[in-house]
């Protein structure tokens, strides 16, 4: 007995009379969807992953999708998704991968969260007439300041480390070459060099036509260790050290070596076509102390002159670890809660294993506080910031900064097919196809990433200024203006929020 | 709204209460009636060197018992009297207002450098913590305050400050929107040498709670400006900061005018916010502070509440408006409204 085909995901239809057989279909879609026979385009809809390249790009509109036309007959327990991947492993006896971030329905905390404005008794401010800060240094800071007065001029007597300078408090989280095209991570280089924050270059190495932007580039050092050298340490404006990622706490990495291609490899420091594997695990850090001196090391290699990051996914324990990062040379702990991206994670992982990330950073920020530390080191937030409204609420539940991944992908094109891992990223995005990577054009998509970035910074200053708020310090950990809306009472204790209406 | 008044005498000459009453008195519109204090440096001579711990006690005799024992464990009750009150037809004495006369034991803080203040600031937490119906609302050496319900005439008429004499008063009038009615929100705030009067809201305050809060200060008044006092005292005594640069952390100049000023000036500026960045304040505020040697009033970044100054021989005042300050000194020179931020500083003569 066989299990025989599962119902197609998605249907794709063809309006004939609309049709003008141009074709733009057929070449666009990288699954073989459609072709061109007989003066008809036929389609061969279970080859489809809803990209919607092929609608992005039909002059006539005269294609449809729909999602799952025939379904499984309904149950609340046993899923569709949760038939599917039975089927799935018992034909392959495989572990199934999965991408972009957790699929999962579980309720996001930042929809249960509302912001705070001023009514009469504190004005609010007007942006436009008025200055608004949202500059953001990210590294150590000292935990008190010693000066020195002497005929009226006073000096500084305690030495400040470096920190990097942000003019907004939005960063582009680490999605390496090789995960993502050179020309997705050339768009992106320019974007914030051009508004004037930082990307991370994931553990993929930094390709030598990006050096230009290495100012607002954090380099990333994994377990992996790929592409790593003294070069590239001193190139980099901050060196992070990756420890877990949210999509896929607790195990490590695999590029296949498919998608090595050769500039790839020299990028990466391994040989063309050879799969790039990162370990769980550092295979030097089993403890606390090994991260301490790793981050040592690498502060030693630049002479002290670059903030060190620490990575960390969003886990139970997240505070007391950030506690004992923070106790270390490092200069900020970034927290991935459990809905960031990946190119490829494994779907177990993805769905089931982290927490959220405003809990996380929440309790992070807490921990650090109670430890008197809080501000002697940066904290960075990743992981499902889907708009303005996100980074002002993780910031005033207590992070310094925000990386973004996945919407800076969209603002690029994507469409959150999740198919990443397939390498055959019908944008140019998340593939290394020389004639799929031509069809993202650097030009258009890095303006495009420096609009979403520009547009959020206003909208940020919009929220900060009807809170009465000029300075993003001042929303900082000021969870007095974020409401809680139908949440529970332990998690708004875990996020120190009162409900509405108190 | 609210309204506030300092005035210090620079040759510490003592005023006594009454000119002060005056003039907040002028400033009713910026009140409801419903809070008004003041306080004054030099209050009591005989009784200089010990701190007068001011309590609030709802229920004296169920209360008082366990303030005296946590006194007790860290010091000598030096004198303890209840604080004479007069009745006035629109304060109900919901409290018993007391003041001991404090003299700590140094010797149980053994590793601090300010061992008695230290020893003070830990019993003020923990009473206003840890005790129900006894709220320590100062702790200064020689330093009165006179706080209750009603308007700012009827409160001084209640303790009859005009009796008392200092050659720093500071009196606020208030419009209450956070704690209306209670004794512990009126102002002025005071913690050691410290005194607040606030006008304004702050908009940074779960910022700035949370941030003192982790240098062990407990905020709880249920109101915004307490933390203007503890900010100061951890600046100022605690990190040995001079009164004009823990202004600058709380109310800093704009990263624009920062990248502006030349080299040594910038790198101060940026270390002060880098530094002390969660104690920024933000929203709109007029603030004056005092401490035994000076009074320093400033406002918020963009100036969003008045602040006037004016100078008589050695007298400096500030106020939220001149006719207040005209009412204790008809005569007065130099009116001057300083600009966003700035800091307005009158030491004593040394």
């Amino acid at each position: 007995m066989t299990i025989g085909s599962v119902p197609v995901k998605f249907r794709i239809s063809v309006d004939h009379d609309q049709c003008m057989l141009c074709g733009r279909c057929v070449e666009n879609c990288p699954y073989d969807v459609f072709r061109l026979e007989n003066g008809k385009i036929h389609v061969n809809s279970r080859k489809c992953v809803a990209c919607h390249r092929c609608i992005a790009m039909c002059p006539r509109d005269a294609i449809n999708i729909r999602e799952r036309p025939v379904d499984y007959r309904s149950h609340p327990v046993w899923t569709t998704e949760v038939r599917e991947a039975i089927y799935n492993q018992a034909r392959t006896g495989k572990i199934i991968l999965a991408g972009m971030g957790n699929a999962k329905p579980y309720p996001v905390i930042f929809d249960s969260l509302v912001l705070d404005a001023c009514q009469v008794t504190n004005p609010s401010i007007d942006p436009l007439r008025e200055p608004m800060e949202l500059r953001t240094y990210l590294g150590k800071k000292p935990s008190r300041l010693e000066t020195r007065e002497h005929d009226g001029d006073v000096e500084v007597l305690t030495t400040l480390s470096p920190n990097l300078q942000l003019e907004t408090p939005i960063m582009i989280g680490h999605m390496s070459y090789g995960a993502i095209s050179l020309n997705a991570q050339a768009s992106i280089a320019r974007a914030v060099f051009e508004t004037g924050t930082f990307m991370g270059t994931g553990e993929g190495g930094l390709h030598q036509s990006l050096y230009p932007y290495q100012d607002h580039m954090i380099v990333q050092v994994a377990s992996g260790r790929f592409g790593v050298d003294i070069n590239y340490l001193e190139r980099g404006a901050a060196i992070e050290i990756k420890i877990g990622q949210g999509a896929k706490p607790g195990i490590g990495g695999h590029l296949p070596g498919e998608k090595v291609c050769e500039d790839v490899s020299c990028t990466r420091m391994i040989p063309v076509g050879s799969d790039a594997i990162s370990p769980a695990p550092h295979h030097d850090i089993y403890s606390i102390e090994d991260l301490k001196q790793l981050v040592r090391s690498l502060k030693e290699a630049t002479e002290w002159k670059k903030p060190v990051f620490v990575k960390i996914a969003a886990v139970h324990n997240s505070a007391a670890i950030a506690a004992g990062i923070a106790r270390s040379a490092a200069d900020a702990v970034v927290i991935d809660g459990f809905r960031g991206g990946t190119g490829a994670a494994p779907r177990v992982f993805r769905d089931h294993v982290g927490i959220p990330v405003e809990a996380a950073i929440a309790s992070v920020d807490a921990k650090l506080r109670s430890q008197g530390i809080r501000n002697e080191v940066s904290l960075i937030a990743s992981g499902g910031i889907r708009e303005s409204a996100d980074v002002a609420k993780v910031i005033a539940l207590g992070a310094d900064a925000v990386y973004i991944g996945t919407a800076a992908l969209v603002a690029m094109g994507c469409r959150v097919c999740g198919t990443c891992y397939r390498g055959l990223c019908p944008w140019g995005i998340a593939t290394q196809r020389p004639d799929l990577v031509a069809r993202l054009d650097p030009e258009i998509a890095s303006r495009n990433v420096a609009n979403l970035i520009h547009a959020w910074t206003l909208e940020l200053s919009e929220l900060m200024g009807a809170a009465g708020i000029n300075s993003i310090e001042s929303l900082r950990g000021n969870r007095d203006r974020l409401r809680g809306y139908l949440l529970d009472e332990s998690i708004m204790k875990v996020l120190d929020v009162k409900p509405v209406g108190a | 709204m609210c309204g506030i008044i300092g005035v210090i005498d620079r040759s510490k000459e003592r005023m006594d209460g009454q000119a002060i009453r005056s003039a907040l008195s002028m400033m009713d519109e910026r009140g409801s009636g419903e809070g008004a204090g003041y306080v004054a440096y030099g209050a009591f001579p005989e009784f200089a060197d010990y701190y007068a711990i001011h309590v609030f006690f709802d229920a004296i005799h169920e209360t008082k018992a366990a303030v005296d024992e946590e006194l007790s464990k860290w010091g000598t009750i030096v004198h303890e009297e209840e604080i004479p009150t007069f009745e006035q037809p629109n304060i109900r004495k919901i409290h018993t207002p007391w003041r001991y006369f404090f003299q700590p034991d140094a010797r149980l803080m053994p590793r601090s450098t300010t061992p008695e203040d230290d020893i003070v600031m830990h019993v003020v937490m923990k009473v206003n913590t840890s005790i129900p119906g006894a709220l320590v609302y100062a702790s200064g050496k020689n330093i009165a305050i006179f706080k209750a319900s009603g308007w700012p005439e009827e409160v001084a008429d209640f303790y009859r400050i005009q009796d008392y004499k200092g050659y720093i008063w500071l009196g606020h009038n208030r419009y209450p929107t956070n704690t209306p009615g209670w004794w512990g929100g009126a102002h002025p705030f005071n913690l050691l040498h410290w005194s607040v009067v606030h006008n304004g809201e702050i908009t940074s305050y779960g910022t700035n709670r949370r941030y003192i809060e982790s240098y062990g200060y407990r905020c709880s008044m249920f109101t915004d400006t307490e933390v203007v006092a503890y900010l100061f005292d951890l600046l100022v005594r605690r990190h040995h900061l001079a009164p004009e640069l823990a202004v600058r952390a709380l109310a800093p100049p704009f990263w624009d005018e920062i990248d502006r000023m030349p080299g040594r000036e910038a790198h101060l500026n940026r270390a002060i916010r880098l530094t002390y960045g969660p104690a920024l304040m933000n929203g709109p505020f007029a603030i004056v502070v005092a401490n035994p040697d000076a009074i320093v009033g400033f406002t918020d970044r963009i100036k969003l509440r008045p602040l006037v100054t004016g100078t008589m021989g050695p007298r400096l005042y500030i106020s939220s408006e001149e006719a207040a300050i005209r009412v204790m000194e008809p005569d007065v020179g130099d009116i001057i409204m300083p600009r966003a931020g700035e800091p307005v500083i009158g030491r004593v003569y040394t």
